[in-house]
């Protein structure tokens, strides 16, 4: 390979890995601002969305400069679609956990109520899988990708079982009725962080592997040998 | 032709990790070596090559130099032999005809097999002189049917309306990309079913480039085309198949996407990502 493929595809693998770290650390202040009903970590958040915004800009750029002047291929071309890819992936968690910010703020603004313990536990796996699935793209680990895919369901149906929950604290607190509907909210915006860390391992499955593992319901299962 | 499942089957896997490179199910193999070794002067240059190239498609041939690949290449048509101390051993088929055969007309297989160099070679003759060439060798001496094998053979090289107005000018007068298009039509005049390229665009512009993989594009369905490049991304746009040889070696044979996207040898990932060679 030659030293400007290696400078600039290592450049480009700092600027995500640097782009990630903010992004987990977006979502766990944004967390944190809820359960702790924290108003300075909700401003941070809100004001730390722009620079990943800016940063997701630049990785894209310098993406389309490795394609444009190096023309990689095999493993090389691989790292940089992955790296498009969780770029994306990066960015739109980012949007999320500046959407629970947001939930946290109202409910800052309302009289306190308890948060469900499934939406700590909830909160607690959907922070495993950002992180995992950033660890498995440093180390390209494709067996603990796979393992974060297997998660999701998990994350899944306590989000749906959020609602039950919801609709049951409605009943026997209707005052508390908007609190709730952000409590529902903050749920789904989890959800969906899951989702992005789930999309991450698929990507590193693709880089290590070169298989697209998309769309299909036994994505977390390891190869045949 | 071979589907890709045919090609890429795990299971045609062998001992150094490559294809086979026999496609299964029957397709048809239009060049198939099998254990093909070529030597000068007893030192191997193609070692155990075993593969086989399907009818109509367009086949690379990639690797670092002295890898083999220009060697196993002109062994197709036996230009080998112009080269002293130079053997052969294993087979090595032409439609089932083995091309070192006692029988065989080389002749007749140059003919079936033909070939272009890296550098433009025309004959010091006109254009039309150039085309016809191969022809009058063959036999062909009325001089309709020359000119109707002449303006095909131009047609089809996309070189026609270049030179279709200077037909008994000196070929040296054309320009570099035009002379090798007057090459690949001496090379079409004699109706050939392979066409062997060595490096054919490694001493022409990008313009001129562009114009002979059109052509190569153009030629996929109606000849077998088996190409030697240095130029990665060149096989990688105009092949349908990718050979990898290293030290005489095949490492690996496969749909050129697979290839180039998901090479199955590291030492043809280490290649292609140009991390050695």
């Amino acid at each position: 390979m030659s030293m400007h493929l290696f400078r600039d595809l290592e450049n480009v693998r700092q600027e995500l890995l640097a782009m990630g770290g903010l992004v987990e650390e977006a979502i766990n202040k944004a967390i944190t601002a809820l359960v702790n009903r924290d108003e300075t970590l909700v401003a941070a958040v809100l004001e730390g969305e722009e620079v990943i915004d800016q940063k997701e800009v630049d990785i894209a750029e310098n993406c389309l400069k490795v394609l444009a002047l190096h023309q990689p291929v095999a493993s090389d071309l691989r790292f940089v679609v992955a790296c498009m890819m969780v770029n994306n992936d990066l960015e739109r968690m980012a949007d999320l956990a500046a959407n629970i910010a947001d939930r946290a703020r109202f409910l800052i603004g309302l009289a306190p109520i308890s948060i469900p313990e499934d939406l700590i536990g909830m909160t607690a796996m959907a922070r495993k899988m950002v992180k995992d699935s950033l660890d498995s793209l440093v180390n390209e680990d494709a067996a603990l990708a796979r393992e974060i895919i297997q998660r999701d369901e998990e994350v899944d149906e306590t989000h749906r079982l959020m609602y039950q929950t919801v609709q049951d604290h409605i009943r026997q607190n209707p005052d508390t009725l908007d609190e709730a509907v952000h409590i529902l909210s903050v749920s789904r915006q989890l959800e969906r962080i899951a989702d992005h860390a789930t999309n991450i391992a698929e990507e590193v499955v693709f880089m290590v592997e070169g298989q697209i593992i998309r769309h299909q319901s036994d994505a977390g299962e390891m190869p045949p040998k | 032709m071979i589907s890709p499942a045919e090609i890429s089957s795990p299971g045609r896997v062998v001992t150094t990790g490559l294809a086979d490179g026999v496609p299964a199910g029957g397709a048809e193999a239009h060049v198939r070596a099998d254990s093909f070794w070529v030597y000068y002067h007893g030192k191997a240059a193609v070692s155990d090559v075993t593969l086989s190239i399907p009818s109509g498609q367009v086949t690379s041939i990639i690797g670092p130099s002295g890898c083999g690949k220009s060697t196993f290449l002109r062994a197709i048509n036996r230009m080998n032999d112009l080269i002293p101390g130079a053997t052969t051993d294993g087979g090595l088929y032409y439609d089932g005809h083995h091309v070192y055969g006692e029988d065989v007309d080389v002749t007749v297989l140059r003919k079936r097999v033909g070939m272009v160099f890296q550098k433009p070679n025309p004959f010091p003759k006109s254009i039309y002189d150039n085309i016809a060439y191969g022809p009058r060798i063959h036999g062909i001496r009325d001089r309709s049917t020359l000119d109707g094998i002449v303006e095909k053979s131009l047609h089809r090289a996309a070189l026609w309306n270049e030179a279709k107005d200077r037909l008994d000018d000196n070929a040296l007068g054309l320009s570099g990309g035009q002379q090798q298009r007057l090459c690949i039509a001496r090379a079409l005049a004699v109706d050939p079913e392979i066409l062997l390229m060595d490096e054919p665009t490694s001493a022409l512009d990008p313009k001129s480039t562009a114009r002979i993989e059109d052509l190569i594009g153009e030629f996929r369905g109606r000849y077998t085309i088996i190409i030697v490049t240095h130029n990665m991304q060149q096989a990688a746009r105009v092949s349908d198949l990718t050979a990898f040889l290293y030290e005489g070696y095949l490492v690996e044979f496969g749909e050129t996407e697979q290839v180039f996207t998901r090479p199955r040898e590291k030492q043809t990932e280490d290649y292609v990502t140009g991390r050695f060679g």
